[in-house]
């Protein structure tokens, strides 16, 4: 071994992001200092981004099998089988500190990577989703980012050619400081035509593919586990450049080299690049593995060993070929016009062996880096329980329709169309339900389809971590079963702060308890997932964003539902009561200034009794539509039906007793259906035989609007205007 | 009716358009790959949509150099059909076969939504099943949508009958008087921004460009 040529300092160490144990653990384990290289591979294997160290104790407990379950966490994405061969790959991932920083690269490298993910196991992505939460729209660098983002995922999955199809945009002010840029992808492949990281057989070509390697996004892995300063901006060489045209490229040539059987593992290299796609597919063959770094396509001039191994350029892909298809692989590559390099071969050594201009940078053992990642029980405290507000201490407005108006035209409760117009949702002309409504539907096959949602409701998990986490799973949950679909496995993208305080690791430990039991209780399990934590700046969380994306099954879309009102006369059935809730509610923020009490606790046995029942009607044809009521309760609920339809209304009759808590309280489990008049009174004896209450609150007018008895009446065009107004009006829009 | 599809990298409509060519007209369409030099004997090529080259230059500017556009720019002189949708459009202006140039959209962002198209000229291949003045729901998907030409090409164009489509209710680009699609001189060449492959069946919320596609089989 060579002698390093830069002496390891403790501060040296420290700014790799390693406690001085983490690096006295590395040093016993290897018997020596390590060199520089070694150092940095080091960094990127055991930050919290890769090791999950702070996270892997609770994430074991969540649930992850079920009877369609083909893969659960631990490959590049989730696998479910929905069928006559079919699969459904997915999975979510952060990319928040980069999209801060940069936020078009940024988020457009985030869909970049999902993307890779997906397809690196054999699936054709067929859909994308975002979950997205910005700092306060009055803050400075708001609208900045906003429009970066938003173009940054337009640009990349537009581009690339998967529809965008769905997602979730929030603001507030706990994320002035630090957004969060969560990316899903949904792909189709066969069952039967899975691809895995884990490597098979020594002495076979270790085969590097795709874009050349620079010096971009070195340090990205370890980025995204710090928290951020007022220096953040400094860190913006770390952020890595994407190049949609070089990944829909890569995408067909690795779909035509898996086809052809060459392929026996493939890895793409996203966080940590190069180590940690090698480190994974040895280590999980149990092999080792020698790079010759000589052989690796550079960008630049003059890469050292090190930067090699930590660049997080983009559009890069590992794999194990079959070396009789050696030839066959690369005539591929170049017809795609990408690199296609042999830069190492699997040992039967279990070391993880780099060498550059014939000396030897980094010997290690490759499954010691992963196995023996620290991992840490850190301390928490269970969060304060937040007091029940009663409804009757909250007093009724003079006026209800200001409040609607306000609550429909409010930054997190206005329409989206000013985000999803940007990104191609119709692309792969599969498209059943476009953004906005509860989830997309995309069509596989025939009559088949899928439906995707992300969901989560951040002040409830600030204001009860557990019953918030279990909110989360089950309005993702509800939004898949309202267009008929039977909910199948969800991704997760858990977003904290800091976990080393106890306060924040308490908020985590809850959340996940209760995404636990509300997957238990929905069967509904976790087939893949991404932790993302430091979240803060300045010593300031987020709030505490535990991003549920869902898939649903629609085993035939002529009975999908939408929200869209669809005929004059319909009766307009509510299911599951009216709500009492008011604590955390959209109306006590908007309306009353206040952000505090507890949120609607999830009686899961209900959700699941109501879901059942709403699914079964849908499918039975007896409803014209459905929507389900979250965020700002019965009223933004009917607002958005009448609007979706384009021209019809709601005419509904309240309690006069308390009109605002009926039309604002958030309580789970609830959903509003229409049906045709003569079918409502069995519709509602069907639910109430079923132990599920339902009543009929009016019915759909022919004049658009909202007329509400007693109290408010509101035109199609004053509901447009606040719903559509918001959005363009602050982002500054110029006509067309 | 035999099609052709080509596909140049970066392209990514060309599946829709091939389920839609198969779907309306009954022939599965060619994929030829822009590396070919020749066309198969075919009655219509298509140039589909996409980010050809990832749109790096100038949008349609390198895929219009590609080996095939040699015998697509010869064949279309000799009057074989040639209809260019979105990139392909832009790809159309580039190689020479259609005046014009597309531009950012005024607004500056990217706009994918449905919009009204009237048809203006139901002579020609596309339009032939439709009615003068007839309007058709169709999705847009772009970045460079905003058609801009000299004034010279621009009288040509509106004097000759050679706007095939219009934007009516609303102009999401910017477009110079509203022009969706153009029509070449001697009729055998369109370009078009929107997305009729994606308006043929009920899943997509409308069939209003069904017609556009069976005007194929009478032309």
């Amino acid at each position: 071994m060579t002698q390093a040529p830069i002496k390891i300092t403790p501060q040296l160490v420290k700014e790799h992001g390693l406690k001085p144990d983490e690096y006295d653990r590395f040093v016993k384990l290897i018997g020596r200092e390590p060199t520089i290289t070694e150092l940095g591979i080091v960094s990127a294997m055991w930050n919290e981004h890769c090791s999950y160290k702070s996270s892997k104790k609770w994430l074991k407990t969540l649930p992850t099998t079920g009877k369609r379950v083909i893969q659960g966490p631990g490959e590049n994405a989730g696998v479910i089988d929905i069928g006559d061969g079919d699969a459904i790959v997915f999975k979510m991932e952060s990319h928040n500190h980069p999209s801060f920083i940069e936020p078009y690269q940024g988020s457009a490298t985030g869909v970049g990577g999902i993307l890779r993910d997906v397809f690196t196991m054999g699936a054709r992505p067929i859909a994308a989703l975002n979950a997205l939460r910005f700092g306060a729209p009055e803050h400075p660098r708001t609208r900045h980012l906003v429009s970066g983002v938003v173009a940054g995922i337009g640009g990349y999955g537009n581009s690339f050619g998967v529809p965008t199809v769905g997602g979730e945009v929030n603001f507030h002010p706990r994320y002035n400081g630090n957004i969060l840029v969560n990316a899903m992808a949904v792909g189709l492949a066969r069952t039967d035509g899975i691809f895995y990281s884990k490597a098979t057989g020594v002495g076979l070509p270790v085969v590097y593919l795709g874009a050349k390697t620079g010096r971009d996004g070195i340090h990205g892995a370890t980025m995204a586990s710090a928290e951020f300063d007022d220096k953040a901006e400094e860190k913006r060489p770390t952020v890595q450049v994407g190049d949609p045209f070089t990944e829909k490229c890569l995408l067909e040539a690795c779909l035509e080299l898996m086809a052809s059987g060459a392929v026996i593992a493939i890895q793409d290299m996203g966080a940590a690049g190069l180590t940690c796609s090698a480190v994974e597919m040895g280590a999980k063959g149990d092999l080792g593995i020698d790079l010759d770094l000589d052989k690796v396509p550079c960008r630049e001039e003059g890469m050292t060993a090190y930067e090699m191994m930590l660049s997080e350029s983009q559009e890069r892909m590992l794999m194990v070929l079959r070396p009789e298809k050696e030839k066959e692989a690369e005539a591929i590559f170049r017809k795609w016009g990408l690199d296609f390099a042999i830069v190492g071969y699997t040992t039967d050594t279990l070391r993880f062996r780099i060498s550059h201009q014939g000396e030897l940078k980094a010997d290690l053992p490759i499954k010691e880096l992963g196995d023996q990642a620290p991992e840490y029980d850190r301390p928490w405290t269970e969060p304060a329980q937040p007091a029940f507000i009663d409804p009757d201490t909250i007093p009724t407005p003079n006026d209800l329709k200001p409040a609607i108006l306000k609550i429909l035209g409010s930054p997190d409760m206005c329409s989206r169309r000013w985000v999803w117009e940007q990104y191609d949702h119709l692309i792969q002309s599969n498209t059943a339900q476009i953004p906005g409504g509860d989830a997309a539907v995309v069509r596989i096959a025939g009559k088949k389809a899928i439906a995707v949602t992300t969901d989560v409701t951040p002040r409830y998990v600030e204001a009860d971590p557990f019953e918030g986490g279990k909110q989360a799973v089950a309005e993702c949950w509800r939004n898949l079963t309202s267009v008929g679909a039977e909910p199948i496995a969800l991704t997760d993208n858990l977003n904290f702060g800091n976990p080393e305080r106890p306060e924040i690791m308490g908020q985590f430990v809850k959340a996940i308890a209760g995404i636990r039991e509300a997957c238990l209780a929905l069967n509904f399990p976790v087939v893949s997932g991404n932790v993302s934590l430091y979240n803060e700046t300045n010593g300031q969380a987020i709030l505490p964003t535990p991003a549920i994306g869902g898939v649903g099954l629609l085993p035939d879309l002529s009975v999908m539902a939408t929200i869209a009102f669809k005929a004059a006369g319909d009766s307009i059935v509510l299911i599951g009561g009216h709500g009492s809730h008011i604590g955390q509610s959209i109306y006590l923020r908007e309306i009353l200034g206040r952000e505090e009490g507890a949120p609607p606790p999830v009686d899961l046995g209900r959700e699941r009794r109501h879901g059942d029942f709403v699914r079964k009607i849908i499918r039975a044809r007896k409803v014209t539509a459905v929507h389900d009521i979250s965020d700002g309760g019965l009223a933004q609920c009917l607002a958005e039906m009448a609007l979706a339809s384009g021209t019809l209304g709601a005419e509904i009759a309240l309690d006069a007793h308390a009109p605002h808590i009926a039309l604002f309280a958030e309580d789970q489990a609830r959903y509003v259906v229409t049906c045709t008049a003569e079918g409502a009174r069995a519709l509602v004896e069907e639910a109430w035989d079923a132990g599920i209450a339902a009543e009929q609150i009016g019915e759909v007018a022919a004049a658009g609007g909202l007329i509400v008895w007693p109290g408010a009446s509101i035109s199609h065009e004053e509901l447009r205007n606040a719903h559509e107004g918001w959005f363009p009006g602050f982002m500054g829009v110029n006509p067309a | 009716m035999i099609s052709a599809v080509i596909v140049f990298p970066g392209i990514n409509r060309e599946t829709d358009m091939m389920q839609a060519l198969e779907a309306t007209t009954g022939t599965k369409p060619v994929a030829v790959w822009h590396a070919e030099t020749e066309l198969p004997p075919v009655d219509l090529v298509v140039v589909p949509g996409g980010f050809s080259y990832g749109d790096y230059l100038r949008c349609g500017a390198i895929a219009a150099r590609s080996p095939i556009m040699n015998d697509v720019r010869a064949k279309a002189a000799r009057g074989l059909k040639i209809l260019g949708v979105c990139n392909g459009f832009q790809i159309l202006t580039e190689a020479g076969l259609l005046p014009g140039a597309l531009i950012r959209n005024a607004g500056l962002r990217f706009v994918c939504r449905q919009v009204k198209l009237r048809v203006e000229n139901t002579r020609t291949f596309f339009t032939n099943r439709l009615n003068q003045g007839d309007v058709v729901r169709c999705p847009i998907a772009h970045g460079e949508g905003n058609y801009v030409c000299d004034e010279e090409t621009l009288s040509s164009l509106e004097g000759e009958g050679r706007v095939v489509f219009r934007y009516v209710e609303g102009n999401p680009n910017g477009a110079t008087n509203d022009i969706a699609g153009i029509v070449n001189k001697t009729g055998n060449v369109i370009g078009m921004m929107p997305h009729p492959e994606n308006m043929i069946e009920p899943l997509h919320g409308a069939t209003d460009c069904r017609p556009l596609f069976e005007s194929l089989l009478a032309a």
